[in-house]
C-alpha cells in the first residue's frame, strides 16, 4: 500500500451504556483517501462506532482525532464543520420538501450570508443564492436523479432516498464520508450503479468510511476492511486478508464453519 | 400569479379607509391588524421551526409597556436610596426600543429553553409570560399596577423637511399599522426563503439529519426566537399607542391563544396563513357582536374555529410543504394517508 497521511485516528475508543460494553478499546486509522469499510455481525457496535466519529454520543474512553482535531466535545455541527459528513442508516432525508430543497438545505455550509445581507437582498446574497442552486443541480445531476427534482423526497423509492442521502452528505462539502449501510435494502443493480457512486466520490479525493452488510460489495469496494465484533476488532486489512481470516469466518458463520 | 394575488391584497387593504368610514369598524381592523402583526410573528416560531410559544404575548406586552414608558418616563427607586428618573422621550424612539427590548427577551427565553424543546419550550414560555405579568401587576412604582399606564402619547412620524406627523386620526393610525405589517411581512418572507429559513425548515423536518450537515440548532432556534419576539414587540408599541392606555391585562393567556388560533387556522408555516387567519378572527366578534348575546358570540366564535379545522384541516392557506405532500399523494391512485388507505381518482 502506498504511504498516505493519516486523515483519521480511532484510539482506545470505549462506549458503554449502563452495564452493556457496545465498543470495548477500539483503535483503527483512516488513511487520506483511503476506502475502509468496518464490518462485523449485527450489533457488533458499527453504527454506535459512527454516532462516537461524528460526535452524535461521547466515548466513555479514547479519543478520536480528525486531522489533527480532537473530537472530544464538539458538537454534530462543529465536526460537519470540519468536513466531517455522514448519511444514517435508516432513510434520512427532509421528507416535506423537494429533491432539489433538499439539497439547498444540505448545502448549508456553503449558504453561510450575513442574516442582514440576505433579508435585504443585497448582490452578495442573491450571488451566493444563486451559485447554491446550480450546485443543488449539479449534484442531482450527479447522483442522477433530475426526473425527480420537484418531487417531495418522502415520495421516492427508498434506493432513489439513499441517493437523495448521498448527494445532501456531498452537498455539504465533505473531506471525510462516513456511509452507514448505503446499499441495504437496494437490488443488484442498484447496488452496482452505488459502487460506482463510491468510486467516483473518492475519485473526487474524498476519504470514506463506510459500514455495510453486503460482503461482495464491501469486498469489492474496499482498500481495507476493518472487522467489529462484541465491540472489538476481531481483523484489520486487505480485503483478500479478511476473507481469509478464521477469526472473521468463525464470527460470521460460527464455530463450526471454520473447518468446512 | 402569487405575486399578483399579493398586490391586489395589499391595494384592497389600502383603499379601505377611502370607503369605510365607520369608526368603530376601522378601530376593529386597526386593533386586527395589530393583533395580525403578532400572529405573523408566532408563525415564524410555530409555522417555520415548529416550537410553539404560549407565552408570546410577553413580548407583544414587554413591547407595550417599554414603549409606553419611554414615552411617558418614569421614577422609581432602587434599593440604597437611589432614584432611576427618565424623562419623556419621543414615542418613535420607544417603538424602537420596545423592539429591542422584546428582542432581548427573546434571545435570552431562547437561549434558555431551546437546550429543552417541544414541550419545555411551551412550559418555559408559559411561565415567562406569567412572571412578565405579576411583575407589570406589582412593581406599581414603575407600571402604576392594574391602575394602568394611561395617557401614552400617539405615534409622532419625523417627517425630515416637515417637521412631525402625530397620528391622531383613525385613517394616519391604519396606514401605520399597515406599513408596519407590511414591513414584518417582507421580512418574514426574506427570512424563510433565505439560508436561514431552509436551516429552520431542515430543523423542523428532521434534526439528527439537518445536524449532520452542520446546521447549529441552537443558534438557528436562538436566532428565530429573536426575531420572532422584536416583531412581537413591535406590534406591542403599536398597541400602546394607539389604544393609548395599558394595563397588565394585556398578558393574559387568552390573548396569545388568539394569536395561536389565528395561526393555526389561518395555516402555519404559510406566509398568509396568519394574515387571513388574524383577519377572520379579529373581526368575527365584531361581525358578531350586533347580532348576538355576549355568550352566543364566544359559542359562534369557537363553532366557526371548529369547521375551519373540520373542513380545512392544514389551515385556509396551507403551506408549501403542505401542498408538496398534498400532491404526492395525488400521483398515486392509491395514496396512504394519516387516516388510512384513500382511493384517488
Amino acid at each position: 500500500m502506498t504511504a498516505r497521511s493519516v486523515a483519521m485516528t480511532i484510539e482506545q475508543v470505549a462506549v458503554r451504556f449502563g452495564g452493556l460494553v457496545a465498543i470495548s478499546d477500539m483503535s483503527f486509522t483512516v488513511g487520506d483517501g483511503e476506502i475502509v469499510s468496518l464490518i462485523g455481525p449485527n450489533g457488533a457496535g458499527k453504527t454506535t462506532a459512527f454516532n462516537v466519529m461524528t460526535g452524535f454520543l461521547t466515548p466513555s474512553a479514547g479519543r478520536v482525532t480528525y486531522r489533527d482535531t480532537a473530537l472530544n466535545g464538539l458538537k454534530p455541527h462543529e465536526i460537519a464543520d470540519l468536513g466531517l459528513i455522514r448519511t444514517f442508516q435508516r432513510t434520512s432525508v427532509f421528507p416535506n420538501d423537494t429533491v432539489y430543497d433538499n439539497l439547498l438545505i444540505g448545502l448549508h455550509r456553503q449558504g453561510r450570508v450575513r442574516l442582514l445581507d440576505a433579508i435585504l437582498g443585497l448582490p452578495s446574497a442573491r450571488a451566493s443564492e444563486r451559485k447554491l442552486r446550480q450546485r443543488a443541480s449539479e449534484l442531482i445531476e450527479w447522483v442522477g436523479l433530475e426526473r425527480r427534482a420537484h418531487d417531495a423526497a418522502g415520495s421516492l423509492s427508498y434506493g432513489e432516498q439513499r441517493l437523495v442521502g448521498v448527494a445532501l452528505a456531498l452537498a455539504a462539502e465533505p473531506s471525510m464520508l462516513l456511509l452507514d449501510e448505503p446499499v441495504s435494502g437496494m437490488n443488484a443493480s442498484e447496488t452496482h450503479r452505488f459502487v460506482e457512486l463510491i468510486r467516483s466520490i473518492r475519485d473526487r479525493g474524498i476519504t470514506i468510511l463506510l459500514v455495510e452488510h453486503d460482503m461482495p460489495m464491501v469486498m469489492t469496494v474496499s482498500d481495507r476492511i476493518v472487522v467489529l465484533n462484541y465491540g472489538r476488532i476481531i481483523a484489520e486489512g486487505t480485503p483478500d486478508v479478511i476473507r481469509n481470516d478464521p477469526a472473521v469466518i468463525e464470527a460470521y458463520l460460527g464455530h463450526g464453519a471454520a473447518r468446512a | 400569479m402569487k405575486v399578483a394575488i399579493t398586490i391586489l391584497a395589499v391595494a384592497a387593504l389600502a383603499s379601505v379607509p377611502l370607503w369605510l368610514r365607520d369608526p368603530y369598524l376601522l378601530n376593529a381592523l386597526i386593533t386586527t391588524g395589530i393583533f395580525v402583526i403578532g400572529a405573523m410573528s408566532l408563525n415564524l416560531l410555530l409555522g417555520f421551526t415548529g416550537q410553539l410559544s404560549l407565552g408570546h404575548i410577553a413580548f407583544f406586552g414587554i413591547g407595550a409597556y417599554v414603549s409606553a414608558l419611554t414615552s411617558l418616563g418614569f421614577d422609581f427607586g432602587l434599593p440604597g436610596g437611589f432614584r432611576v428618573v427618565h424623562e419623556p422621550w419621543p414615542p418613535i424612539l420607544g417603538l424602537v426600543f420596545a423592539i429591542l427590548a422584546a428582542g432581548l427577551c427573546g434571545y435570552f427565553v431562547g437561549l434558555l429553553s431551546f437546550r429543552v424543546r417541544g414541550a419545555y419550550f411551551v412550559i418555559v414560555t408559559i411561565s415567562f409570560a406569567e412572571v412578565v405579568r405579576l411583575v407589570a401587576l406589582n412593581w406599581v412604582e414603575l407600571t402604576q399596577g392594574p391602575l394602568a399606564l394611561t395617557n401614552i402619547p400617539s405615534i409622532a412620524l419625523p417627517l425630515p423637511g416637515f417637521g412631525e406627523l402625530t397620528l391622531r386620526t383613525k385613517m394616519q393610525n391604519y396606514y401605520f399599522v399597515l406599513v408596519v405589517a407590511l414591513i414584518a411581512y417582507l421580512l418574514i418572507a426574506r427570512l424563510v426563503r433565505s439560508h436561514f429559513g431552509r436551516a429552520m425548515r431542515g430543523l423542523m423536518e428532521n434534526e439528527t439529519l439537518a445536524v449532520s450537515v452542520g446546521i447549529d440548532v441552537t443558534k438557528t432556534l436562538t436566532i428565530a426566537a429573536v426575531i420572532s419576539a422584536a416583531i412581537a414587540g413591535a406590534a406591542g408599541s403599536l398597541y400602546a399607542h394607539y389604544i393609548r392606555i395599558i394595563d397588565p391585562e394585556v398578558f393574559a393567556f387568552i390573548n396569545t391563544v388568539t394569536m395561536v388560533i389565528m395561526v393555526i387556522s389561518g395555516g402555519k408555516g404559510s406566509l398568509a396563513g396568519p394574515v387571513v387567519g388574524g383577519l377572520i378572527f379579529g373581526l368575527l366578534p365584531v361581525a358578531l357582536r350586533p347580532v348576538m348575546a355576549p355568550e352566543a358570540q364566544w359559542i359562534a366564535y369557537g363553532g366557526v374555529l371548529m369547521a375551519i379545522l373540520f373542513v380545512l384541516p392544514r389551515g385556509i392557506v396551507p403551506s408549501p410543504a403542505q401542498r408538496l405532500s398534498r400532491r404526492r399523494s395525488g400521483a398515486k391512485a392509491l395514496a396512504l394517508t394519516e387516516t388510512g388507505i384513500e382511493e384517488r381518482a
